[in-house]
């Protein structure tokens, strides 16, 4: 489980979190809706350590002292990827198993590496390309299989549909669900994709003012009563969320 | 009142803007001196950079020094025919190559060349998030990009100086015996009769300090990047402008304290 408990964190005069509370279950994929700028990744790199909080509690079940065995629970999908240019593609997968605690013989790794390459439905022969010789799908799914390699217990995804094509988004949106369901995983998402919300979702939270503004299952989000979530979720300029920010 | 405070105002901030960018690479540089001594070690990465830094900077140290000992040569002897001491251009030219000319043009090549390509491409994982990747991944920056770094310019830029002496000094024999009829063998005696060992000690300690300096700069501009291509661009062009500035007044500091032994 992840709690976040009246987390606060501004950057100068922005103010992004204004005391977010939300617990995330364990083994359930939440996934967190609002605005551009309005807190989102900074809640999510807030859990991993990159950004410290200004006030507030993030309590993660379980969580060692060890930062190393903290963050070896952990996989993420960045947004844009960020694979590593200078490295094929295997050893983007296979990164965390080749070097520090969780290191495995070359070999084995590269094998576990092409293993979640399938996986997410790509041929073993892209992995010894490099990066910047795919196509944005294709680094999403490299993404993707980097976040399971270890087999984390918690996986987070950072606007995983973002550039991408309708197909090739519902296709990494399937794969996240199968993916998160399969190895029981606990699963946050931030996106604006609404498609993806539904795909993925087994609970919703939406942050609006540095807030949660709503939470809820995802079946319930469509008659929530909720006019910041009416207004989202079904993209109308007119709301009480102003439309220029 | 204001008129004459304001501009007084602006070069405070400007001095303790300097001041406070001085605090930060210091505390910057203790922070990668801290993390040489404590694994893990990436011994890949320090192998790449030393390929990176020092044997892919051959070619353009080679020709910086060979054009550099070629002019000197033509300069110290049309300026020595003004006194008669014409003779004196193979004693110059070495000595001007390994105490000066050679750590300092090393240096400043290294820091367009290396400094820049290092801040250029840190910045670029900083703002598509592979730095925060790395820490995910549970590999800490500072070990595994800065380090590298670091230590492979530590190791190599002293030898990229000692091989721009040599060739700057053979740049030198070259114009010397080739156009200005001195007897090639007199003028290599000449040269290493002249040349003491704390000469070339001191060539190899600035290239040392240099190339640690080019590559702290590099790194810290890298890291501390603003967003977006704007951020690469800044930190790229305030990573060559610092390292070459203190390149030079480390040239300075370091020949004062080698004239003092």
């Amino acid at each position: 489980m992840i709690r976040f408990d009246d987390v606060h964190k501004s950057f100068g005069r922005n103010h992004v979190l204004q005391g977010m509370t939300l617990e995330v279950p364990k083994g359930t994929s939440m996934v967190i809706i609002g605005g551009s700028g309005t807190g989102k990744s900074v809640a999510l790199k807030c859990v991993l350590g990159l950004i410290r909080p200004d006030s507030g509690t993030i309590t993660v079940e379980g969580a060692s002292k060890d930062r190393d065995a903290f963050l070896a629970r952990f996989g993420m999908l960045f947004q844009g990827g960020a694979l590593f240019d200078s490295l094929p593609v295997w050893q983007n997968v296979a990164f965390r198993l080749l070097r520090g605690a969780l290191k495995r013989p070359k070999a084995e790794a590269r094998e576990i590496a092409i293993e979640k390459l399938r996986r997410v439905g790509l041929a073993p022969e892209v992995a010894d390309r490099l990066p910047a010789e795919l196509s944005g799908g294709m680094q999403k799914r490299v993404g993707l299989a980097r976040a399971i390699a270890a087999d984390p217990e918690i996986i987070f995804f950072d606007e995983p549909t973002t550039g991408l094509d309708p197909i090739m988004a519902g296709v990494i949106n399937e794969l996240i669900r199968e993916i998160v369901t399969e190895m029981g995983a606990t699963a946050m998402t931030i996106t604006h994709d609404m498609s993806s919300v539904r795909a993925i979702a087994d609970d919703v939270a939406m942050l609006h003012g540095g807030k949660i503004r709503w939470t809820g299952p995802v079946a319930r989000m469509d008659d929530s009563g909720d006019p910041y979530l009416d207004q989202f979720i079904h993209g109308r300029a007119e709301g009480p969320i102003p439309a220029v920010r | 009142m204001a008129v004459l405070t304001r501009p007084l105002a602006a070069v405070g901030a400007r001095v303790l803007a300097l001041f406070a960018m001085i605090g930060r690479v210091t505390l910057f540089f203790l922070e990668t001196l801290s993390h040489v001594v404590r694994p893990p070690f990436y011994a890949r990465e320090l192998g790449v950079q030393v390929l990176q830094i020092g044997w892919l900077s051959l070619p353009v140290v080679g020709l910086t020094a060979v054009f550099t000992g070629g002019a000197l040569a033509l300069q110290i002897y049309a300026g020595g025919a003004r006194f008669d001491a014409e003779a004196v251009v193979p004693q110059i030219v070495a000595i001007g190559m390994v105490r000066e000319l050679g750590p300092v043009l090393v240096g400043l090549m290294i820091a367009a060349r290396v400094t820049s390509s290092i801040a250029a491409e840190i910045a670029t994982m900083k703002v598509t998030e592979q730095i925060d990747a790395l820490v995910t991944l549970s590999t800490h920056p500072m070990k595994y990009l800065t380090v590298p770094r670091v230590l492979a310019a530590l190791i190599t830029v002293p030898v990229l100086v000692g091989v721009g002496d040599i060739v700057g000094i053979f740049g030198g024999y070259q114009v010397a015996t080739g156009t200005l009829g001195f007897n090639p063998a007199t003028y290599l005696k000449n040269t290493v009769d002249f040349l003491e060992p704390l000469d070339v000690i001191s060539s190899l300690v600035k290239g040392a300090v240099f190339g640690v300096i080019a590559a702290v700069m590099g790194c810290q501009a890298g890291m501390n990047s603003g967003r977006g291509a704007q951020g690469v661009g800044r930190a790229t062009k305030s990573a060559v402008e610092a390292a070459a500035v203190m390149i030079l007044a480390a040239n300075f500091l370091l020949t004062g304290v080698f004239f003092s032994l």
